[in-house]
């Protein structure tokens, strides 16, 4: 590591980054900083830009305007291989003509370092795949070469480690299982992560950090638990897990809750957690956080009546309903399967209620379907 | 009566097969077995079989000194043809530049081009400028002609390589030369070999446009097209099915160094 810059150390820091192709601005004027051994998602859906922010900083993609420093270094427009990043890219790109020591050994041997196999034996074993070094990628299942590709980076120690959808070619199971091994890897050898995802449940399991992407701009950063239980946009609300979202007015503003009517139906909204700009809300919850009881059965909370269930679908841990609510919104309730009391049935007469401290409020000018379809499109 | 019918469409498609591959390998065969003939002037009747065309494959006039200049301008116009067509081909996959476009037609214009008007227009050329028509001619030639396939065939390997394979090896330290030498060429390699041989056979074989720019310099398909007037020497039969089975083991040797490099 004898050039300056490839030993750089640090937080990253984005800053005023853009990126635009002919007319298109993939990347809006970003402004971002990742702390030194955090483990970051940049999530969205695709075309959001968080693909061409990865690139950027990987220096595979020239920005239009704005920096990218790594602690003191500016590294905007540095040579890829005179980065202190390396990347997991999408398919792994496996070198297909190297044996899978002589991948991993790659970024070793063009530093110059001669005596290789001493660290890559220890990496070879951190992946679990000591018995694999002689191999061809092509031989390998894609569970393994996915791992063989986060060893390859990993092996340079780099102030950062781009992770580009790289459990994106896996099944299921297997995914879950990277999931926990990439999180655990991260521990391990404190570097930092930068993992680019459209997944919300992959992005939520591993991150510390999750900054939403939309349009080229972030919607929103926080936890998962932050982003899941307060979400300032709609966009954030639909795309991570599913909202019910239900147009209101705020009709007064007390010190800590509004007060905001529902189709008629006083509720009240946590003041803190209420983005509206004016009196116009879109008052969020999510389905989980909903009760649903039969029709004049007592409640407390905030309270909708008047709905009726028009779909149920049993899912074993829990029950999935749709009630249709009286001005013919639909509204979605998940219920645990904890009480032993048989599920109601379509067409029951129900009434909604739930604790006002889970609401939360959005700009009602917004579009209350934004970031709803996009995941489906992504899963094919 | 039904059971033949049934075994005739059973293996229809085998029967199929073999009638192509005989259709396919009846001249081969025809050729070499005549390299075999005793003959006498021309090599058209069976006269009796003979090891002496095989022990003596010189031994018709000048066929020797024809197979050399073939080898010789052969190997020389493949190696000019190679390097060239190669550094067009990554030009063409790689870049993007004005007139890429024009480039990509034009490549593939001296392919489409009748050999004839070729040769024809290349000698009518070579004299303008004052050049006599010999072995370099011949030379220039064959590398123009060459070059479309070689940029072609290189060109379509180019495009199956997966451009992140070279930005792998950049995240990886390696700079622009290193990854040219360590990434793309190694991977590149066999549509490069490919070409080559592609190449060789061209020029090889190549009658036409060598017909028009060789003066009085022959080539083996010149000595082979001159001495059929007269009557064939067995020897060339037994040159062209050395270079059949030559052509053969090459495409074998190519096989079996794939098939060990799936396996280790």
């Amino acid at each position: 590591m004898g050039d300056a810059s490839t030993s750089a150390k640090g937080d990253l820091k984005l800053s005023n980054l853009t990126k635009s192709f002919g007319d298109f601005i993939a990347v809006d004027n970003l402004d971002l900083v990742i702390p030194e051994g955090s483990f970051f998602a940049l999530l969205g859906p695709s075309g959001c830009g968080k693909t061409t922010t990865l690139r950027m900083i990987a220096g595979l993609e020239e920005p239009t305007a704005g920096s990218i420093h790594v602690g003191a270094t500016d590294i905007t427009y540095e040579r890829p291989y005179k980065r202190p990043v390396n990347t997991v890219f999408q398919n792994y790109a496996l070198f297909p003509h190297l044996s899978i020591f002589e991948n991993v050994a790659f970024g070793l041997r063009r530093r110059g370092i001669k005596d290789v196999k001493e660290q890559v034996d220890k990496v070879l074993d951190l992946v679990e795949l000591p018995h694999l070094a002689e191999r061809k990628p092509n031989q390998l299942s894609g569970g393994q070469q996915q791992r063989i590709a986060v060893a390859r980076a990993i092996v340079n120690r780099p102030a950062l480690l781009l992770l580009d959808e790289p459990l994106g070619a896996l099944d299921l199971k297997l995914r879950r299982q990277m999931q926990i091994e990439l999180k655990w890897i991260q521990t391990e050898i404190g570097l930092t992560f930068v993992h680019v995802t459209h997944d919300q449940e992959e992005a939520m399991t591993m991150a510390d950090t999750i900054a939403v992407m939309n349009e080229g701009r972030i919607e929103q950063m926080g936890s998962p638990a932050d982003l899941y239980d307060n979400p300032k946009t709609t966009f954030v609300a639909n795309f991570l897990g599913q909202s019910n979202l239900i147009k209101g007015s705020i009709e007064s503003n007390g010190a800590d809750s509004l007060v905001v009517n529902l189709f008629g139906q006083k509720i009240g909204v946590p003041r803190a957690r209420s983005s509206a700009k004016d009196s116009s809300i879109l008052v969020g919850i999510r389905p989980e956080k909903l009760r649903i009881l039969p029709e004049g059965e007592a409640t407390h909370g905030n309270i909708l009546p008047g709905g009726v269930i028009s779909d149920v679908s049993y899912i074993g841990v829990s029950t999935q309903y749709q009630v249709e609510m009286p001005w013919g919104q639909e509204l979605m309730v998940f219920e645990q399967n904890d009480d032993g009391i048989a599920p109601l049935d379509k067409g029951d007469r129900v009434t909604l209620s739930w604790e006002p401290i889970f609401t939360f409020g959005l700009d009602g000018r917004e579009d209350a379907t934004a970031g709803s379809e996009v995941h489906v499109d992504e899963e094919e | 009566m039904r059971k033949a019918t049934r075994w005739f469409s059973r293996n229809l498609i085998r029967i199929y097969a073999v009638l192509g591959f005989t259709y396919l390998f009846i001249p081969v065969l025809y050729t070499f077995a005549f390299s075999f003939n005793n003959s006498v002037k021309s090599n058209l009747v069976w006269r009796g079989f003979t090891w002496n065309n095989w022990r003596n494959p010189c031994g018709a006039p000048d066929i020797c000194n024809a197979l050399g200049n073939s080898l010789k301008i052969g190997v020389i116009a493949t190696f000019i043809a190679t390097i060239l067509g190669t550094l067009i081909a990554f030009a063409l996959g790689r870049y993007a530049f004005k007139g890429k476009g024009i480039v990509n037609m034009l490549i593939f214009l001296p392919m489409a081009t009748p050999e004839l008007v070729l040769g024809a227009s290349l000698l009518t050329m070579f004299l303008n400028f004052g050049f006599n028509p010999g072995f370099l001619t011949i030379v220039i030639a064959h590398v123009m002609f060459c070059i479309s396939f070689v940029v072609v065939t290189v060109k379509a390997r180019i495009a199956s390589l997966d451009p992140r394979l070279e930005q792998a090896a950049m995240d990886l330290y390696a700079d622009e030369r290193e990854t040219f030498r360590r990434i793309t060429l190694p991977l590149v390699a066999p549509g490069i070999a490919g070409a080559a041989l592609l190449a060789f056979s061209l020029s090889f074989d190549d009658f036409i446009i060598t017909n028009f720019n060789s003066g009085n310099v022959n080539t083996f398909p010149k000595f082979v097209y001159i001495s059929a007037e007269r009557g064939l020497p067995p020897q060339a039969n037994v040159i062209g099915s050395s270079m059949f089975f030559i052509a053969l083991i090459v495409v074998l040797l190519g096989q079996v160094v794939q098939r060990r490099r799936k396996v280790s």
